[in-house]
């Protein structure tokens, strides 16, 4: 089989099936992980909370602060 | 001994540009041959002159790296004023062809200056746009320092240097006659090691991040990153002909060419001015309306969906070509079901001010982003309706095209960067507020009205000339000529270049009320930005 059939025949059927798969399991995994709707609330406001200077060198503390 | 080392190599690169202008096969090179030994020089004697001097090591981990981003917003803000000037001067052009000056003829013709126009707008303006603001919400977001040290600044001047070669080069006649990918092949290396360096600084910015989490913003400026390197090495495979000349040889040829190109160029339109852009929205929005974004599920869903088909998209732009029609038409398809991704993140975008909407009577920043995230919204329900085939054949070749182009791109990338911009200056030169509001609301309307009387008038312009081009008398005999279509134009080319006057000296009354931030506004008290962490 020539390089052009082999690789056009991969795209219509395994690799198609990958991505659909990966999508749809993205998608499942975004709405209904359990935790999901708590985390994703509290990274929304991800944006709000190191405005004028990075957290602390320490990790424990970093992430409650503000 | 880091400067040793320096040294040595700037010598050798401005050596070798030197070598290079002498031997130069045509004026083009010559002259970027020659730009690049200036800048080497420049630089050699600038650390010459450092060398030796005593140096602090103060810890700088406790403190953003703004400096770089007071850059990139500075050069932002001036390279869509030269941007919107070239674009202002090839408008008037079309409609007056006196302008094309027999003096200026190949230099400045309307020819020669629309690639200018293109790549100022899109990678001068758009490009700084992107790496200032990335650069700024990466290290917010992530609350750590830019990592790389003085990698970032090497990013910003690489890519000031990238812009100039590649901005002297098309007036000089150095092209490769590829849309948006101009730049001759030197240009594109120097671009590849300047791209590599702003991912490595970026990424290594996430890993060494303190929240757990990746925001949305950095997921959407790091797929435009990443895409945009592999379109770019892809659609600029070539082999220069010369080592001392400008001109390369495309490696593929014929329709896999243009099928390559417009993978390239459509994805261009995707990643650089979409998702780049989308991760503006996903920041800036919510930090002007002091909220967080509407949904964040819908935002990573918005992330996966737009990505997984963009991608696919770009055949839309080779209908009724020599390209097989199982292409264009999945280009189509894909192209209207990204209809659906586009207005998830529209809606996203615009919900972000629910229960906020009083904000839009009295913030005129928030103004320009929710009429940025609008024409988002109008131009990728316009985009997916002009690739469907029978549209497309009225509208492709038309000004249409044109148009849509620029809802897009002065609509929502306009906008979105100015809202940005407005946001940004403040913060970074620690002023309280913006010097004037009301010059920002004069910029608002200069800028809403000047797209409106572009849109419209492309809008007409574009399908009076399509069906004039189709109209066909009993006979089958075509009515009109060519040069008819183009009379026909005259006076929409007038509105259009009103228009972007307009745009153009909003611009104008922004960069005035910006340097008057930073020299009048008064200074924000106690700022803790300059203190290092304990």
């Amino acid at each position: 089989m020539e390089t052009y059939s082999l690789l056009r025949e991969f795209a219509d059927s395994w690799m198609l099936l990958t991505l659909f798969v990966f999508f749809v399991g993205m998608f499942l995994w975004v709405m209904f992980r359990p935790g999901a709707n708590k985390t994703y609330r509290d990274v929304a406001n991800i944006p709000f909370r190191h405005e004028d200077k990075p957290a602390p060198a320490k990790r424990s503390g970093g992430e409650k602060e503000a | 001994m880091g400067n040793y080392i320096k040294l040595v190599v700037l010598g050798v690169i401005a050596l070798f540009a030197l070598i290079a202008t002498n031997y130069a096969r045509d004026l083009a090179y010559m002259v970027n041959a020659l730009t690049v030994a200036l800048v080497a020089g420049g630089l050699f004697i600038w650390t010459l002159r450092n060398t030796g001097e005593p140096t602090s090591n103060v810890d700088l981990s406790g403190e953003y790296m703004d400096g770089v981003v007071r850059a990139g917003v500075i050069a932002t803000a001036l390279w869509g004023v030269v941007g919107f000037l070239v674009g202002v001067v090839i408008a008037f052009q079309l409609a007056f062809p006196a302008l094309n000056f027999d003096w200026a003829q190949g230099y400045a013709n309307f020819g020669r200056l629309r690639p200018l126009h293109t790549s100022a707008v899109i990678f001068a303006f758009g490009g700084n746009a992107l790496i200032a603001t990335s650069f700024y919400v990466v290290q917010r977001t992530s609350a750590a320092r830019l990592w790389g040290g003085n990698l970032s600044w090497f990013v910003f001047g690489g890519y000031q240097l990238f812009i100039v070669l590649a901005a002297t080069g098309y007036l000089l006649g150095a092209t490769q006659s590829k849309e948006y990918a101009e730049p001759e092949w030197y240009v594109d290396w120097w671009l590849t090691i300047i791209w590599v360096a702003y991912l490595a600084v970026f990424v290594g910015t996430l890993v060494k991040r303190k929240e757990p989490h990746i925001y949305v913003a950095n997921w959407f400026y790091l797929s435009f990153i990443i895409t945009v390197a592999m379109l770019h090495i892809v659609n600029n495979l070539s082999i220069p002909v010369s080592v001392f000349g400008s001109k390369s040889v495309q490696l593929f040829s014929g329709v896999q060419d243009a099928m390559t190109q417009w993978w390239y160029g459509h994805n261009a339109v995707g990643f650089f001015l979409t998702a780049g852009f989308l991760g503006m929205m996903y920041y800036f929005i919510p930090k002007q309306a002091e909220r967080p974004v509407f949904s964040y599920k819908l935002s990573i869903i918005h992330f996966w969906a737009l990505i997984f088909l963009y991608i696919w998209a770009g055949p839309h732009h080779l209908h009724y070509t020599a390209l097989p029609d199982w292409a264009s038409t999945l280009g189509m398809v894909f192209s209207i079901v990204l209809w659906m991704p586009s207005w998830g993140g529209m809606i996203n975008g615009l919900m972000t001010l629910s229960g906020a909407w009083d904000k839009l009577r009295t913030d005129p920043i928030i103004r320009m982003m929710v009429i940025s995230v609008g024409f988002y919204g109008m131009s990728t329900f316009e985009g997916p309706m002009m690739s469907i085939r029978a549209v497309n054949s009225l509208s492709h070749y038309t000004d249409w095209t044109i148009g849509h182009v620029h809802s897009g791109a002065l609509g929502w990338n306009g906008m979105i960067t100015f809202g940005a911009l407005y946001f940004l200056v403040p913060k970074l030169w620690n002023r309280e507020r913006l010097y004037s509001l009301r010059l920002v609301s004069w910029h608002f309307w200069l800028a809403t009205i000047g797209i409106i009387l572009y849109a419209a008038s492309m809008w007409v312009t574009g399908i009076m000339e399509g069906l004039m081009w189709r109209e066909v008398d009993a006979n089958g005999f075509l009515v009109n000529s060519f040069a008819d279509t183009v009379s026909a134009k005259f006076p929409m080319y007038v509105v259009r270049g009103l228009g972007g006057v307009m745009f153009l000296s909003g611009a104008i009354i922004m960069c005035y009320n910006l340097y008057m931030t930073v020299r009048r506004s008064p200074a924000v008290e106690a700022t803790n930005g300059t203190v290092p962490a304990e």
